[in-house]
């Protein structure tokens, strides 16, 4: 409540001095690559960015003063990452900033957003197992994401026998360890759970799904949780059509494979297969239809929408209202005030900030329709985020409370703090 | 001997007087130590840039002097930033881990430190065991040791093999770069030890150090200056000597230097190695001033980029490698990081991002065609000086 | 819930006495309205057992409706409707009583019901009864589906019921197939069970082998020695494991008895740190001070010390759990209790696998032919550019991509895929010969006899060609869909299977082959080739003109090229980037095998796409591992036959 009214008071503010926008300009840096292999991905999100920021200047700013966005170009080049976050917080001096995609760049910018006390908002699903105090994850953590879709798996489907399908990173490699205990603890062997690294855009399919294929040879019902990334979805699928395998045979479960990449591929033959999210274009809300329409009505019809975005969508306007809350845009003061943030999502429900930087968010599972789009068929309630994930013996005792216990990594075993700084 | 070396070429000494001139200038505009007006971020890309000159002129050596269009010397590049990237890591997380273990009740054992340190380092990565070629990421004067020496080894093995069934020409340049991405794809293997994709981050923070960033890049600013001087020096001074006339010789006619009696196959090899060992310092400079070295740095096309500016520059010519290099970086990195502004046509906006690659691959080819010397060439047209260095 | 409903049904068919409940239709669904709604995979069973107990005539074509989602819920009363959407976008209801239609709703004013694959296939099963003898086929088959894939014990009899009367020859023999799998799982009769084992020994199908696999899995008991009364000693055992032995270690044998709580635990390193915790005195534990502490061995010292103080429990030694394990035995248990079906089902399962071994082997050949022969066809091109001409054309990969990107945008303007193949595969051909005059005229000649030059040139152009191909389509994936005919896969059994588009490209590769043999050794275009190649003045001055000579066949090797982007994008995927996955593997093709020899290509391509799907065999969980060891064996291969696989003789191989 005291979040709105102070929004209200920022608003009267504003209309009431137009002048002062002119003099106190907020500068949101936007890092996304814009040329190199992650571009397809990250010029959506930096469009879905200015899109946000016109809407809020519309709105007449933030505490009275217009938005201004820096947009520079990473190009997925991952130490170019870190040199235009320096660029970004000591030349542009921005006041916050919107960006990365990959796990690597975001590890490549940590030091320095750390270093230079910057704030970072990151919005893509990520193997958690971090927590730094300059960086808000808006996107999903592996216990939002990850365990409720295997969870999903195991009692919807019955599935007795995992296929753990992903590409040679650190994602895969740790959301496939995180699901590899956490199916132990569920009591399936580790001999039921079959797991494969393929390299980034690989193309030869076939040998891999004959060897999930003949995996049901035991009589146990196989699924597939596939974390496989990017333009190797395309191969894995066309062979996984060409082999006649259907969804009710062996179900595949994508934790990358959201609309955008969809678009690229002929779904008919994949009707039935699953993906986890925790937003999809098809949320039948009145928020995502106002959404979906603006970012239309922005890009043309034929762009779709998709995850990432609303966790942009969601970052940014809890940052604005902490900026309101705070009444300045001082990272520390921001920070201080994004703590309970409150937000309602596109799909439902309301986003609330926690002190261990994620969010707490529904979980969606959508199977795959023909016009290349999700239809929901599972929507939990608001799962809290996890940093530190519950299902490794190591990272069991660590959490994350940047609020009142004012670390990233507080070892609960031996009631310390192992680093204030990051792992990066 | 050295004074009549430096004597018989005045293009050394104008290098290293240009360089120090360079390198005093840059310190006193720094934030660190001057002015203010040359930011972090632009020392950091400076010295980033002198380490990348450093490579072009073991590059020059081996190609330009000796011959071999070699396609892989940003692999022994990228290997000497590993050497040192592990050490960083190792020690800097060691540092942490043993601090917070001190908290607890009883005192940490070897063991304890040890495994949490492999936590924190491979955990990141979905894995937690300390593989084998970490031993002796504990040891400073090791990895340092290491950032020359595994270089040189892979190279002095693949050079060995490779010259022995006398490989050559564009033979030997393709087996290069598979040798490249053999590398780059095993350590873009998690199961390589060397946190696959991710590779090594936070490189920049030195262990133990409370300088801000902005004193600690001038450090690594005059490291790289220093290097490239000195790296300048040895390569100028080989290339002068009896050595020199021999390797140039194996490049213009290879059969005859057999003839004559030189085991060509051992000053391939010599040359191949020094270069590689000359590389992997580039890179242990380089790779703590980008922050991050993973497996990416390392695919072929770093290595032809590499081979592209030399001859931009022109080849042959110890100078041409170092103007190219900074010349053709440089520029990139202005393109590509969206200062340079968009050109407009009215029907068609030209954006630099999209359209540099474009410009910089047809620039090569018509480097190629025409000015085979490269920039260097047109110091031949001033000085109106015989151009018999070129090849 | 669900087998008590399986029973129940099997009880209604056996007897075939109808109770007749009372109710409509919507009457039993807003009963269990909840549990609908809920549609969870776990509670909805009862709302399916009382669905089909009410014996309703029009339940089939509720339960039909409801797994194809087209059961609508009226939201003002919560009423549920078959439903169908309308031109104008709202919905047309209709009663299931009667299939009278009730109205035309907006879509605010309903609910789909989304029943998941979970529910859907629960009601496949409870719908298994009506379909199995549908006129429709198709509904048949969808029958027989559900319970290939969730068989139940239930179902045997209705099955059994229905083969008499089918009369599609497929849909009996599948019949008959699945009535045998269901015997040896689920029938009362032993003998039967025997029978139907032997009969199918040996069999390839996965659905055989998943149906023995779950009758030979075993437990492992722990049994006291000298027990003898209990229940588990006259069990099916299927092997006495002696602790100690390669199939149970010492340590393992230790941990059941452990987990069973017949015996104490080992002490671990945590355990002795926490009693070491708990016993501290004034900075001391069991003499020792606390700062010392730092090793493994000051630390079982003090353990040692705080045991003899009688402060902490002695540790387990191994007499202790030689101890232990001397007085259990350790027996693995057939969870079937009958011994005359495990050991048939035994016999049969290992026949079956010494035959699946067989045919894994053949599998993994045909997909190791079809890699070679993806390395093949993009090599071909270069074959003819580098092998035949010797110019290193670093742009090669580039035409592959513009073939691809070619067969692309035809789609974009032909619909019908056969078509579009069709004109595509033409077009590529034209377009990527034409670049390739053109970069041979432009670049190529100009550096005859300077092959570094070459390289770097022509590299040049591969950039500025992938950046180009960005520019204009994007950094994205683009899809190059095959043609139905296509799209399938040639199932020899249920183990060797290739798919459609590998044998295409598989035809294709000897297609070329035959074209280049052809081209090279028939044509004049060839022998004016080989002559140039040979002594290009010779050959001037005898009137044939190098000049064209050289640009045609470099423009043929270019234009095969773009042919196999076309394959290699219907294949895989089309993106800018894709030429630079092919460049380096074409040009180790061609020099291991051996310049200047197509059959030295085609060797080539054998023995990467061999030797990588062979350490992909031996090292299955990491695909990555199998490209990094083909480069580094390539690489030590080249040391040794310099000249590759099959080296010309003569001055035509050199340098």
């Amino acid at each position: 409540m005291k979040t709105t009214t102070a929004l209200a008071t920022a608003l009267t503010l504003a209309t009431a001095l137009p002048a002062l926008a002119d003099d106190c300009t907020i500068k949101v840096g936007v890092l996304h690559s814009l040329s190199g292999t992650m571009a397809i991905s990250e010029t959506t999100l930096k469009d879905t960015m200015l899109t946000l920021i016109d809407q809020q200047n519309a709105k007449g700013g933030v505490i009275g003063c217009e938005l201004e966005a820096v947009v520079v170009d990473p190009a997925s080049d991952w130490p170019l990452f870190a040199e235009k976050a320096r660029e970004l917080l000591t030349v542009h001096e921005v006041d916050v900033i919107f960006g990365n995609w990959t796990s690597v760049s975001r590890k490549s910018v940590l030091p320095v957003i750390e270093e230079l006390n910057g704030l970072l908002f990151y919005p893509v699903q990520y193997e958690g197992e971090e927590s730094s105090k300059n960086v808000f994850y808006t996107g999903a953590a592996p216990n939002q994401q990850a365990i409720p879709a295997t969870d999903y798996f195991l009692e919807e489907l019955g599935i007795e026998k995992f296929a753990l399908l992903g590409t040679d990173y650190v994602y895969p490699r740790t959301t496939n360890n995180i699901l590899e205990a956490y199916l132990q603890s569920k009591d399936i062997a580790k001999d039921d759970i079959f797991v494969n690294y393929t390299p980034f855009g690989h193309s030869d399919w076939s040998k891999i799904v004959a060897d999930v294929v003949a995996l049901g040879a035991d009589g146990k019902k196989v699924g597939v949780i596939s974390t496989i990334n990017g333009d190797a979805n395309i191969g894995f699928y066309k062979e996984l059509a060409a082999a006649g395998i259907s969804a009710d045979d062996i179900p595949v479960v994508a934790f990358s494979v959201g609309e955008e990449e969809l678009s690229g591929l002929d779904t008919s033959n994949l009707v039935g297969h699953l993906a986890a999210w925790n937003y999809f274009q098809s949320a039948e809300t009145d928020a995502n239809a106002d959404w979906i329409a603006a970012w239309k009505g922005r890009m043309g019809e034929e762009r779709v929408t998709n995850d990432p975005m609303e966790a942009h969508y969601i970052g940014f306007n809890m940052w604005v209202n902490a900026v309101a809350a705070a009444g300045k845009v001082d990272v520390d003061a921001v920070r201080d005030a994004m703590y309970g943030q409150e937000y309602p999502n596109l799909t439902g429900g309301t986003a609330v900030m926690l002190p261990n930087h994620h969010l707490s968010k529904p979980v969606l599972i959508g199977e795959i329709t023909a016009e290349g789009q999700f239809d929901i068929i599972s929507q939990t309630s608001e799962v809290p985020g996890d940093a530190w994930t519950d299902f490794l013996p190591e990272s069991a005792k660590l959490v994350s409370d940047w609020k009142d216990l004012g670390c990233g990594m507080y070892n609960t075993e031996t009631k310390s703090c192992v680093q204030t700084l990051s792992n990066y | 001997m050295n004074r009549s070396f430096i004597a018989r070429n005045p293009s050394v000494l104008i290098f290293l007087s240009i360089l120090a001139l360079f390198t005093l200038l840059v310190t006193l505009l720094s934030e660190g130590f001057g002015a203010g007006l040359v930011s972090t971020s632009m020392v950091k890309t400076l010295g980033k840039t002198l380490c990348l000159c450093l490579i072009a002129v073991a590059m020059d050596l081996i190609w330009g002097y000796t011959g071999i269009l070699s396609l892989g010397h940003f692999a022994f590049f990228g290997l000497g930033g590993y050497m040192i990237g592990m050490w960083l890591m190792f020690e800097r997380t060691r540092q942490i881990v043993v601090t917070s273990l001190s908290e607890g009740v009883l005192p940490p054992t070897p063991e304890d430190i040890q495994a949490a340190i492999g936590n924190q380092i491979f955990g990141v990565v979905g894995s937690s065991e300390f593989p084998l070629i970490w031993m002796f990421a504990d040891s400073l004067v090791l990895q340092l040791a290491f950032v020359v020496l595994v270089p040189g080894a892979l190279a002095f093995v693949f050079g060995w093999l490779a010259f022995r069934s006398r490989v050559t020409g564009v033979y030997l340049s393709i087996l290069t770069q598979a040798m490249t991405l053999g590398l780059s794809l095993y350590l873009f293997q998690n199961a390589s030890g060397l946190r696959g994709n991710n590779g090594l981050s936070g490189l920049q923070n030195l262990p133990g150090v409370t300088a801000p960033q902005s004193v600690v890049s001038l450090w690594f600013f005059w490291a790289s200056a220093l290097a490239l001087a000195l790296g300048y020096l040895l390569v100028a001074w080989v290339v002068s000597g009896k050595f020199g006339s021999v390797i140039r010789g194996i490049r213009d006619n290879e059969a005859r230097v057999r003839f004559l009696g030189y085991s060509v196959e051992s000053y391939k090899l010599a040359v191949f190695t020094l270069t590689a060992c000359i590389s992997g310092i580039a890179g242990a400079l380089y790779y703590p001033q980008a922050g991050i070295i993973n497996p990416a740095e390392v695919a072929p096309i770093a290595s032809i980029y590499l081979a592209v500016w030399v001859a931009i520059g022109g080849r042959g010519r110890l100078y041409g490698a170092v103007i190219g290099t900074a010349l053709v970086s440089l520029v990139s990195s202005w393109f590509t990081g969206g200062q340079a502004p968009d050109v407009n046509l009215g029907f068609y906006t030209i954006k630099w991002v999209d359209w540099w690659l474009v410009l910089l691959g047809l620039s090569f080819v018509l480097v190629t065609l025409y000015a085979p010397r490269g920039i260097g060439g047109l110091f031949d047209l001033v000085a109106r000086k015989n151009p018999g260095e070129g090849p | 819930m669900k087998s008590l409903f399986l029973a129940l049904l099997s009880a209604v068919l056996l007897t075939t006495a109808a109770p007749a409940m009372a109710g409509t239709v919507q009457e039993v669904l807003q009963d269990q309205r909840a549990l609908i709604e809920k549609s969870s995979r776990r509670t909805v069973g009862p709302a399916i057992d009382a669905l089909v107990m009410s014996d309703l005539p029009q339940m089939q074509a509720v339960l039909e409706a409801w797994q194809a989602k087209e059961m609508w819920q009226r939201k003002e009363d919560g009423w549920f409707f078959a439903a169908s959407k309308n031109a104008d976008g709202t919905y047309v209801l209709h009663r299931f009583e009667d299939g009278t239609k009730v109205g035309d709703y907006a879509k605010g004013a309903l609910k789909q019901l989304k029943p998941n694959s979970g529910v859907r296939a629960m009601i496949a099963t409870a719908l298994v009864q009506y379909q199995l003898s549908d006129p429709d086929i198709n509904k048949r088959t969808g029958a027989l589906d559900s319970i290939a894939r969730d068989p139940e014990a239930a179902l045997l009899a209705p099955l059994r019921a229905s083969i008499p009367g089918e009369t599609d020859p497929g849909v009996l023999s599948r019949k008959t197939r699945l009535e045998r799998l269901m015997s040896m799982a689920y029938d009362t009769d032993i003998a039967v069970r025997v029978t139907a084992i032997n009969d199918m020994s040996g069999d390839l199908g996965v659905d055989f082998r998943a149906t023995l696999n779950p009758i030979l899995t075993t437990k492992t008991t722990i049994l006291a020695v000298g027990q003898t009364t209990d229940a588990t000693t006259d069990a099916n055992v299927a092997r006495v494991l002696l602790p100690g032995s390669e199939t149970l270690s010492t340590q393992a044998a230790y941990a059941l008895l452990v987990a069973a709580d017949l015996a104490p635990a080992e002490l671990t390193q945590d355990a002795r740190d926490a009693a070491l915790e708990a016993n501290i005195e004034a900075g001391r534990v069991g003499g020792f001070p606390v700062a010392q502490l730092g090793t493994q061995a000051k630390r079982d010292a003090a353990y040692d010390a705080l045991v003899a103080a009688d402060l902490a429990a002695p540790r387990i030694t191994a007499e202790d759990i030689a101890a232990s394990l001397a007085s259990y035995q350790f027996r693995e248990i057939y969870q079937e209790p009958s011994q005359a079906v495990t050991d048939v089902a035994a016999a049969a399962l290992a026949k079956s696998e010494g035959r699946v071994a067989v045919n894994q082997a053949v599998d993994l050949g045909l997909d190791a032919l079809s890699l070679a022969s993806i390395y093949f066809l993009a090599a071909i091109g270069l074959a003819i550019t580098f092998g035949v001409m010797g110019v290193i054309n670093m742009a090669h990969g580039e035409f592959i991509m513009m073939g691809a990107y070619t067969g692309y945008v035809v789609q974009m303007f032909i619909a019908n895929h056969t078509l579009s193949i069709l004109v595509a595969v033409p077009l590529a051909f034209a377009v990527t010969f034409a670049a390739g005059v053109a970069l041979e005229r432009l670049v190529i000649r100009w550096l005859a006899h300077r092959p570094l030059e070459t390289l770097l040139a022509t590299f040049g152009v591969s950039i500025a060609l992938q950046q180009l191909a960005k520019n204009i389509f994007g950094t994205q994936a683009r899809p190059l869909t095959a043609p139905a005919w296509l799209d399938g896969t040639w199932v020899i059994n249920d183990v060797v299977a290739i798919s459609s588009i590998r044998i295409a490209i598989f035809i294709l590769a000897l297609l070329f082959l035959g074209l280049f043999l052809f081209i090279m050794k028939r044509t004049r275009l060839g022998l004016e080739t080989r002559a140039v190649t040979q002594t290009p003045r010779m050959a001037a001055s005898m009137g044939i003109n190098p000049d064209r000579v050289n640009m045609l066949t470099f423009g043929l090797g270019s234009g095969i090229a773009g042919i196999a982007g076309v394959a290699i994008g219907l294949f895989a995927k089309v993106t800018s980037e894709m030429g630079g996955d092919y460049i380096v593997q074409s040009f180790m093709t061609v020099v291991v095998g051996g310049v200047g020899n197509i059959w030295g290509t085609l060797a080539g391509a054998m023995m990467i796409g061999g030797f990588q799907k062979g350490v992909e065999w031996l090292n299955p969980s990491n695909t990555l591992a199998a490209q990094t060891y083909m480069i580094v064996f390539i690489i030590i291969f080249i040391q040794f036959r310099p000249r590759g696989i099959i080296a010309l003789k003569g001055r035509a191989a050199g340098d």
